[in-house]
């Protein structure tokens, strides 16, 4: 009844090509925009700005990263936390070398750096497809963090490789309290979503999908597979190192190599599967339920071992975890690919139609 | 008809496509002229498909010469035959299938778009200004093959009837010069066979575009074909005006002598 886009008729095409057609959903952008800019600062503990949103954020930056390759441009990859971990060293290489370089240029030159070693690991798609470019990008995975161990200059010469970033200032201003970190965060990231949501609605983001939907087919119709699969490289890696940068600098501090793992790799793989893939939306979906599900096991799981009087330990806990999210990994591959967004979106399109179902 | 037929703008020489042992084409010539609706026929595995693979250069044949417009070439090439105006359909549907109607439309207009990512990711001036410019143009397309009511469905939903219409519309949305169809109306009903027809009778009467079209219907390719070529194992076998081709014995003989 009040969700509908009844009456609210497209005279232009313009209007029909906004990214939020439909007035409600721009209701609802501008309150979570609001909530996320006003209200969270004012109101979350720094528990929740630490362990929950600020992680939630950067990790949706890495999701949406990940997204444009795999979800958008259908190249899959497994090296999401190297490049993470690209950007998070050059990110530091550039604030402790060069003097006076200003944060918010380290993050962006970071970005680049992991745009250029994306195109480069990129370079196999225009070969090989599917399972075997999975394994070429583990090999980038692993040939990275490698590299971070192995030559110390990558890390200012500290011991394995581990970097304590620097405190961030910009303008003057420093950005040291939690709250302040989050803004900083949630700002670069709202900004990268909607550059995002740009690029994948335009002429860009349709060359990715055609070239993921059927590749001889877009070669036909003129598009430039070499060009457009590593556009897509390096638009991703670009997410995915601003992603590590900010992981570094505004989320842990200190970080070492191994911190960039395989499993952080398939962490944010699950995101995009249980959030949806091909989804900005299931990017930040996805990114909430992979962090917010252990948070929760955590304290839902001792509650029931109490309440059925079960001896679960700490062991028992982290592998029931494990089970619940195989499970979940399961369900969405199988039941739901499209995963979160696209139940978000089946909810809409039920709510246009309530009350009456036809 | 209003349509006048031209001169000769594809000139095909020679063409011989091997894949290792097997000849898929051998030594065929033929040509097509502006404003024609060329068939091209033949029972299964002739080599037609094969055919309009060297024309617009996913197949490279080993021998011959493709002449365009005046300009000889070994093999022509995908890219460049896209931004040489041709356009086709494929004959298992080959769909954008993720995407909407519209956006598989508006990616068939790519080469028009000169915009660049940078641009897009800031949906700024020109990248804002071609969106809208070209959608009026793609719109048009979609009146033209009447499919407003599946703008915004992901063509991966649609029926297979549908889909073969899409298909069109999407070559169509390039604003081609030729227009290469490999098996139209395959698998559709007498109704669809005869909507497919109309469309692309209206398209080469009301645009100009010039058709190459495979088809296994002869009722249709008698119809509305001006002249038609017949390959059989690779060779061609007859040449000339629906009439001519009917009557010819070699033609008959190939078609008597196979199943359909
Ligand atoms: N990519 C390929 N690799 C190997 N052989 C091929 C390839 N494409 C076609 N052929 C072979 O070339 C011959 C001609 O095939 P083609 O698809 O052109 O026939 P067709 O006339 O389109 O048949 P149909 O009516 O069944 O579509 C067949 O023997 C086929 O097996
Ligand atoms: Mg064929």
């Amino acid at each position: 009844m009040f969700y509908r886009e009844t009456g609210q008729f497209k005279t232009s095409y313009a209007a029909d090509q906004q990214i939020f057609p439909i007035r409600q959903d721009r209701i609802g952008v501008v309150l979570l925009l609001i909530a996320a800019f006003v209200v969270m600062p004012l109101a979350a503990s720094n528990y929740w700005f630490n362990a929950i949103l600020i992680p939630f954020l950067i990790f949706s930056l890495a999701a949406i990263g990940l997204n444009i390759l795999t979800g958008y441009a259908g190249q899959l990859s497994l090296g999401s936390a190297a490049f993470m971990a690209v950007g998070a060293y050059a990110a530091y290489n550039f604030q402790v070398r060069v003097e006076g370089m200003p944060i918010l240029v380290s993050f962006m030159l970071a970005g680049l750096t992991s745009a250029g070693v994306g195109i480069l690991f990129g370079l196999p798609s225009l070969r090989i497809k599917g399972f075997y470019l999975a394994v070429a990008t583990l090999a980038a995975q692993f040939f990275i963090v490698w590299c971070l161990t192995k030559f110390p200059y990558l890390s200012n010469n500290s011991s394995s490789g581990v970097i304590s970033v620097p405190g961030i200032e910009i303008l003057g201003i420093k950005f040291d309290a939690p709250q302040e970190r989050y803004l900083l965060v949630l700002a670069i990231v709202a900004l990268l979503a909607l550059v995002a949501k740009n690029m994948v609605r335009s002429t860009t983001g349709r060359a990715w999908m055609a070239v993921r939907d059927m590749d001889v087919a877009a070669e036909v119709i003129g598009i430039r597979l070499m060009r457009t699969k590593l556009l897509a490289f390096a638009i991703s890696s670009f997410y995915c190192g601003v992603a590590g940068a900010l992981y570094a600098f505004c989320y842990l501090g200190s970080v070492e190599p191994d911190g960039f793992s395989l499993d952080l790799s398939f962490k944010i793989l699950f995101m995009i599967i249980v959030g949806g893939v091909g989804s900005i939306l299931g990017s930040f979906l996805g990114a909430a339920f992979i962090l917010l599900l252990p948070i929760f096991l955590d304290i839902f799981l001792p509650w029931l071992s109490a309440l059925l009087q079960l001896p679960f330990d700490g062991a028992t806990v982290s592998h029931i975890q494990l089970m619940v999210f195989g499970a979940l990994i399961m369900f969405f591959l199988i039941v739901e690919p499209h995963g979160l967004a696209r139940l978000w979106q089946i909810g809409k399109e039920k709510l246009r139609l309530w009350p009456f179902p036809h | 008809m209003a349509r006048q037929i031209g001169d000769v703008i594809l000139d095909l020489k020679n063409i011989s496509l091997r894949f290792g042992g097997v000849k898929a084409l051998t030594d065929i010539s033929f040509d097509v002229r502006e404003h024609e609706i060329r068939a091209i026929i033949g029972p299964n595995g002739a080599g037609k498909s094969s055919m309009l693979n060297v024309i617009n250069g996913v197949y490279r044949p080993q021998e011959g010469e493709i002449i365009f417009r005046g300009e000889h070439r070994r093999n022509m090439d995908t890219h460049a035959a896209a931004e040489a105006g041709f356009a086709r359909t494929f004959q298992n549907i080959a769909l954008f299938k993720g995407m909407t109607v519209l956006d598989n439309l508006m990616a068939g207009r790519n080469l028009k778009m000169k915009s660049n990512f940078l641009q897009h990711a800031l949906w700024w001036g020109p990248a804002k200004r071609e969106e809208l410019a070209h959608r009026r143009k793609v719109e048009e397309v979609i009146d033209f093959l009447d499919i407003e009511h599946i703008r915004k469905t992901p063509v991966g939903r649609l029926p297979y009837g549908l889909q073969k219409r899409v298909e069109l519309a999407r070559a169509l949305a390039a604003e081609p010069q030729i227009l290469l169809l490999d098996e139209p109306m395959a698998g559709m009903n007498v109704e669809e066979k005869q909507d497919m027809c109309r469309f692309i009778l209206d398209v080469n009467d009301q645009l100009g575009t010039t058709i190459v079209l495979i088809e296994h219907d002869m009722g249709v390719v008698m119809d509305i074909s001006d002249r038609v070529v017949v390959l059989d194992y690779g060779k061609k076998i007859g040449d000339g005006v629906p009439d001519d081709v009917k009557n010819n014995p070699e033609v008959i003989a190939a078609y008597l002598g196979t199943q359909h």
